[in-house]
Order: C-alpha cells, then sequence, then structure tokens
C-alpha cells in the first residue's frame, strides 16, 4: 500500500485552535492520524485522562469534529469497548445506522497504556474489540509535570527521577508495550514515529482494516519535559529511529516480525541523546558508563528485532 | 408493595431466588450491553444473562470484563452510545467502581446497577450489610431499595424508568440484601413481556447519543468557570427524581397491579414509635411490629424504598406524629453523628416544628442475623424512650457481642 500526500483526505477532524504546546509531538500524530480514513469511513475517539485530552476539550470549546469520549485516565480502552459492543448491538437492533463505516479508535499516553491503563487494555485486547489502541508515548507523565513512568528510559531525568549525587535518572529501562500487546496475539501491533508519516499512516490503515483489535505506539517527542527547542521536534523524532533507540516495526497475529524502516548503519545514540536537556548530564565524563549500557541495550533490541523478522519471515 | 385488584392480566407464577429475579427482569427489559465481572453473592446475575445471551433469549452484547472498573466504565460508555445497559456488583466491587461512579452520574447516563448488599473488607466477608452503597450516598446515583425477591425484580423495571425520564437521566442502583434475598427462593409474579416494553419502549436511552453524523464531545473539561454549573444540574435532577419516581411507581402499578412508592409504611396511623429501616429486615421488623401491636403497643414501621434522592418532605410529614422514631442503620459512618439513615432522618427534621426524639441502631453488619428477639428489643427501646423522652445513646448496636 502507497501512501501519497496528495491523495490524503483534506479533513481535519482534530481542528486547530487546541491549546497543545509549540512543537507537541503527540498533536501532530492525532492530526496524522485521520489521514488514514478512506471518504467512505469515519471515527468515534475515546481518550484516557491526559494531555491531548486536556488541550482539546476545555469546556465550551471543543478541538473535536468528530465524538469525543472521555471518561477517566486508566480506561480508555474499556470506555472503547462499551462504545464498540454498544454500537454493534444498536446496529444489529436496528437503532443505529450510519452513511460511513464507523471506527472506534482509543487514545492514551504512556501513563495511561503502560501503566495504570495496563489492566483494562489488556482485558479489552484479549475480548477481541474490534477497535484501534493509539499510544502516545512522550515517556513521562507529562500532564502532571514530567514524572516518570514505565515508559521513561533508561538514565533520563524527570521530575521523580531526578539526576541525583547517588542516583543519576531512571535506573530502570523502558517497558516493552508492543511485546505486551503483540503477547495477546492481536492481529496487528506496530511502533511508528511522526517523522515517518507515510509509515505511520499505513500502519494506522493496515491497524483499521485488521479483523479484531490493533495496537500502535507511536513515540512522541515532547518539547517541554524533553528539554528540547520546540522546532525540533521531528528531528528528534527522526534520530530516535536513526540511532534505533526507537526501531520502526510491526508485529501481525503476535507472530510475525517486520521491521518497517531498517537502519542499516544506526547513528550513535549521542547524537540523539544531545539534543535533548532530560539526558544533559550523560555528556558528563563521569557518566559515560550509563551511555555505554543504554547503547547496548538499544543495539541488543534491534539484532534481536532482526533475528525475529529473520525467523518469522516465512510465516 | 400491596396488591391491588384491577384488570390485569393473569400473572405467571415462578421461583426464583433474588439474583435469579433481577436477570429475569433485565432480560424483559430488552437490554443493548451487558457488562459485569464475577463477585460473590452477585454472581448468578451475570451468570443468568450470560446464559440469555448466549441462548438467543436476549439480543444484547454481554461484556465479560477483567474488573468492575472497567464493567462500569464499558455501560457507561455504552449508554453514551444510546443503549439500554445493565451492571451489577457487590461490596468490593461496588469500591473498586468508585471513581466511575461519579463519572457515569456526572454524563447524565441512566445506567442501571444490581448491587448486592455485601460487607466491606477487612476482615474480608461476603454477607450482607449496607457499608457498600450506603458509602456510595453522596456520587450522584440514585438508590432503591428491595424488601424481598418480588421488590427486586419489580425495581429492575422501575430504575430504568426512573433514569430514563428526560429530566432526570441519572444511573439507579437497585439494592438487595446479599444472601438473604439474593440466594433465597422465593414465589415471584412475573410482568408480561409485552407490558414490560410498553412500559419501557425500546428507543435511544441517551437524548445525544454518540453518532459521527452529529458529533460532540462527552466528558470535557471543565474548570472554575463551568464546573460548579454542572453540579449544581445534577443537584436539579436529583430533584426532579421525586417528582419522576412516584409517577413512574404508578405507572408500573399499572402493569403490575403492585403499588409502590418512596416508603412503605405500617402502622404508622395510631404509632407513638416507628422504626425506619431498609432491605429485607423490613420483613422481621413488620412482623413483631404486627405482635406488638397485639400486646397493645402503638409501634410502627416504615421501610424506605427510595434512599437517594431522600424523601425529606414526604418522609417528615409521615413521622411528623411520632414521639420517637428510631433509624436502623445497617453500616458505619464512623467518626460521624451517627448511622447515614440517622443523619439523614434527624436532619430532616431540624427545620421542622413538630420533631420526634430520634435515636439510631446500628444492626446487621457483615451479615449478622437479625434475630425476632433482636428486633423486638429494637421497639422496646423505641418506648422506652417515649417514656422517658430520653435517646440514652446516640448509637445502640443490637447483636454485638459485648
Amino acid at each position: 500500500m502507497s501512501i501519497a500526500l496528495k491523495n490524503l483526505p483534506r479533513e481535519e477532524p482534530f481542528a486547530p485552535g487546541h491549546s497543545a504546546c509549540q512543537g507537541c509531538g503527540p498533536a501532530i500524530v492525532l492530526r496524522m492520524t485521520f489521514k488514514a480514513l478512506r471518504p467512505d469511513e469515519t471515527a468515534v475517539v475515546a481518550f484516557a485522562t491526559g494531555c491531548m485530552e486536556v488541550v482539546s476539550t476545555i469546556y465550551p470549546f471543543t478541538a473535536w469534529r468528530i465524538p469525543f469520549v472521555h471518561l477517566a485516565f486508566e480506561n480508555v480502552a474499556a470506555a472503547a469497548s462499551g462504545i464498540e459492543s454498544a454500537l454493534r448491538a444498536l446496529e444489529r437492533k436496528g437503532l443505529f445506522k450510519s452513511k460511513k463505516k464507523v471506527h472506534v479508535i482509543a487514545f492514551g499516553g504512556d501513563g495511561g497504556t503502560f501503566d495504570i491503563g495496563l489492566q483494562a487494555l489488556s482485558g479489552a485486547l484479549e475480548r477481541g474489540h474490534k477497535f484501534l489502541y493509539i499510544c502516545y508515548d512522550n515517556e513521562a507523565y507529562m500532564n502532571t509535570g514530567i514524572q516518570r513512568s514505565g515508559a521513561t528510559p533508561f538514565a533520563a531525568w524527570t521530575t521523580t527521577s531526578p539526576v541525583g549525587s547517588k542516583i543519576p535518572g531512571k535506573p530502570q529501562f523502558k517497558k516493552n508495550l508492543v511485546g505486551i500487546a503483540a503477547a495477546h496475539e492481536i492481529p496487528y501491533a506496530a511502533t511508528a514515529s511522526p517523522a515517518f508519516w507515510a509509515d505511520y499512516i499505513r500502519k494506522v490503515r493496515r491497524a483499521l482494516d485488521a479483523d479484531g483489535p490493533a495496537l500502535i505506539h507511536v513515540l512522541c517527542p515532547c518539547p517541554l519535559g524533553w528539554r528540547f527547542d520546540p522546532s525540533m521536534t521531528i528531528d528528534v523524532a527522526r534520530l530516535a529511529v536513526e540511532t534505533r533507540f526507537f526501531p520502526l516495526y510491526e508485529i501481525e497475529n503476535g507472530r510475525k516480525y517486520r521491521i518497517t524502516f531498517k537502519v542499516p548503519r544506526p547513528k550513535p545514540i549521542m547524537e540523539y541523546l544531545k539534543l535533548q536537556g532530560r539526558y544533559r548530564h550523560l555528556t558528563r565524563p563521569e557518566y559515560s558508563d550509563l551511555v555505554k549500557r543504554l547503547q547496548e541495550a538499544v543495539d541488543s533490541f534491534y539484532h534481536w528485532l532482526e533475528h525475529m523478522e529473520k525467523a518469522t519471515s516465512d510465516l | 408493595m400491596t396488591v391491588s385488584s384491577g384488570e390485569l392480566k393473569k400473572a405467571r407464577i415462578v421461583g426464583l431466588t433474588g439474583d435469579e429475579a433481577v436477570a429475569q427482569a433485565v432480560k424483559q427489559c430488552d437490554v443493548d450491553v451487558i457488562s459485569a465481572y464475577p463477585i460473590t453473592p452477585q454472581t448468578i446475575i451475570v451468570e443468568r444473562l450470560s446464559e440469555f445471551v448466549a441462548n438467543g433469549e436476549l439480543d444484547a452484547e454481554f461484556v465479560p470484563v477483567e474488573s468492575e472498573h472497567s464493567a462500569l466504565s464499558v455501560v457507561t460508555a455504552s449508554a453514551l452510545t444510546g443503549a439500554r445497559v445493565f451492571t451489577a456488583t457487590s461490596s468490593q466491587g461496588l469500591a473498586l467502581m468508585y471513581e466511575i461512579l461519579y463519572i457515569t452520574s456526572a454524563l447524565r447516563t441512566p445506567v442501571v446497577m444490581a448491587i448486592v448488599n455485601r460487607a466491606l473488607s477487612a476482615p474480608i466477608n461476603i454477607h450482607c450489610d449496607h457499608s457498600d452503597t450506603l458509602g456510595a450516598r453522596d456520587s450522584g446515583w440514585i438508590q432503591l431499595y428491595g424488601e424481598n425477591v418480588q421488590e427486586a425484580y419489580d425495581l429492575i423495571f422501575q430504575a430504568y424508568k426512573i433514569a430514563e425520564n428526560r429530566n432526570v437521566l441519572l444511573p439507579v442502583m437497585v439494592c438487595l440484601d446479599g444472601f438473604t434475598l439474593s440466594h433465597t427462593l422465593e414465589r415471584v409474579e412475573l410482568i408480561d413481556d409485552q407490558d414490560a416494553l410498553s412500559y419501557l419502549p425500546k428507543k435511544l436511552c441517551y437524548p445525544f447519543p454518540i453518532n459521527p453524523e452529529r458529533p460532540a464531545t462527552y466528558g470535557p473539561l471543565a474548570l472554575t468557570d463551568f464546573y460548579f454549573e454542572f453540579k449544581v444540574q445534577q443537584a436539579e435532577a436529583m430533584r426532579q427524581a421525586l417528582s419522576v419516581i412516584p409517577q413512574a411507581m404508578r405507572e408500573y402499578e399499572k402493569i403490575s397491579g403492585r403499588h409502590y412508592y418512596f416508603f412503605d409504611a405500617y402502622g404508622l396511623e395510631d404509632a407513638d414509635v416507628a422504626v425506619v429501616c431498609l432491605g429485607s429486615a423490613s420483613g422481621t421488623m413488620r412482623y413483631i411490629a404486627r405482635e406488638l401491636r397485639k400486646e397493645g403497643h402503638k409501634v410502627a414501621l416504615v421501610k424506605l424504598t427510595v434512599y437517594r434522592p431522600f424523601p425529606t418532605e414526604e418522609l417528615v410529614s409521615a413521622l411528623e406524629d411520632m414521639k420517637v422514631v428510631i433509624a436502623m442503620d445497617r453500616s458505619l459512618s464512623f467518626g460521624a453523628v451517627g448511622g447515614p439513615l440517622f443523619e439523614d432522618l434527624r436532619s430532616a427534621f431540624y427545620d421542622h416544628e413538630k420533631r420526634p426524639l430520634i435515636g439510631c441502631i446500628v444492626y446487621g453488619l457483615g451479615g449478622r442475623d437479625l434475630t425476632p428477639s433482636d428486633a423486638r428489643s429494637i421497639f422496646k427501646y423505641g418506648l422506652e424512650i417515649a417514656k422517658t423522652g430520653m435517646v440514652p445513646e446516640r448509637v445502640k448496636f443490637v447483636g454485638v457481642r459485648e
């Protein structure tokens, strides 16, 4: 499937005028998401509490030209399950009709997905609801002011993983969300990046066409929390991929792995780290060991992915 | 509940437990989405409902969630989509739903939830008291309490009627005592399926259902400039419910022959002492009241069916001529003036000219049985207060070891 800029829909279900920060990665990703819809399709979106919910629906204003539902922080997958089930029941019983095919898309940040919302997400994936879950991962609790989450990378500074004289940033590594989703053996799971828009839109398209639940994990740079200039969002996102820090891949039916953007000659991760204030301490010589550990983890995961791709290529 | 004679279809009479009766009523309401998580003593409700769906007796989506928190989240979102929805829980399950209880009511979704009353942990206990639902009394849900299996069945229909009324649009809890009602087989008169649907016509149950052709934003952020107004509208909806509830009950009487009101009073016309209680204890209390009246004691029983909204005016005018009112609380409000029912009743009388003496009895925690002799001692306690003119202790525990 080729995605051409000139063929993308001009409609903007996520309208301008919201109050997201300049250079907000998640806001870019929201816009791009709906570029995957065909003319005969529309969507209902459900949001976990978080940045994107807060910036887009400050009463009496809304940035949404499609139905938007927000209940709470940890239950967006359950809310999406409820909408999907109700639409199915009501359509069957003749109480709901739509000219367009209606997709249910749930959005959660990394806090609402990796941490507090993981149980509801697992339940919804296991039950097999026909919906797409998009995790916009900015690698910390940004809405409450940059606290560490299960998605915060090793050694990164946040306000609850400060760079202290004894503990320099987050001691733990990031959780493998796509691996967790794939373990549910859902039809489709993938990672994505706003710097690779065609790849992202193609993945949303594949996810919407999947016969069952799908999950896309998008790395969304946050200028405020990662401490970089708002003009650099896409550059930072691209470097995350080009250093193999955040590889782009997809998993079909929990089995078949495919790297969707191969990085044969990766840049050193320092190229990516040095752009961001949250890693500023890592440029100091006394922390070179941390950089080494991080580089090893990045290399090791990418090599594992290559093995998985090769091992599952004939599935 | 009293049966009135009239032109009614011949009722089908069956033997059902409280849980089965609730499931039967939910089926007859033709719900669209059910989501629940098993918990004793509620489990049989969802077992029966999943059977109805699996056998094609009920055309609904059954969403077997991984927690009560998700159960209420699912049905709240389904209700926003316009579906008629149902969930059920008990005790810890209700406690886990707490966060969503307030969201369900604030989004004005007409969710109906059966609560099989059970004590809260710790210590863990599966038997009945009202700590679970009484703790949720401020969550913006209407609360109805059944005395027996027939009432649990009947209240489900009335709950939908009230919840879906456009002047109300609030969720409703139908509460029935764990085991005493949930697992006890009783004679139940079923209403006719067609009558049920004429009482509760099938339609989209939410006035602005989710629809991409008419996009709307549900559950926005509202801060200092608008939040307060939303809350006052909820309070107004609760006030409206006070007039909608008796109307829904009158209409139900037309199809069932059974009369419901905010409360059911026995012996009030000439009594000095009235006991007010919720749920299945009413049966024992009424039986003892009858015996005591035969012995010449002027006692009465008021069984409260509607606890939220609290029928303040109606209760005050019904009880104003009593010398003594005893509130029977099957829950504790730790550190408070007294039990929740007691506090509501006493507060209701504060600005009324005629004020009975009001006592509080706490009984039956964790399923402790309320024996006929306990019931008798409660009335005697009231009669003693009537004689002495003073309430000896603000909260008195009955049935507990010293």
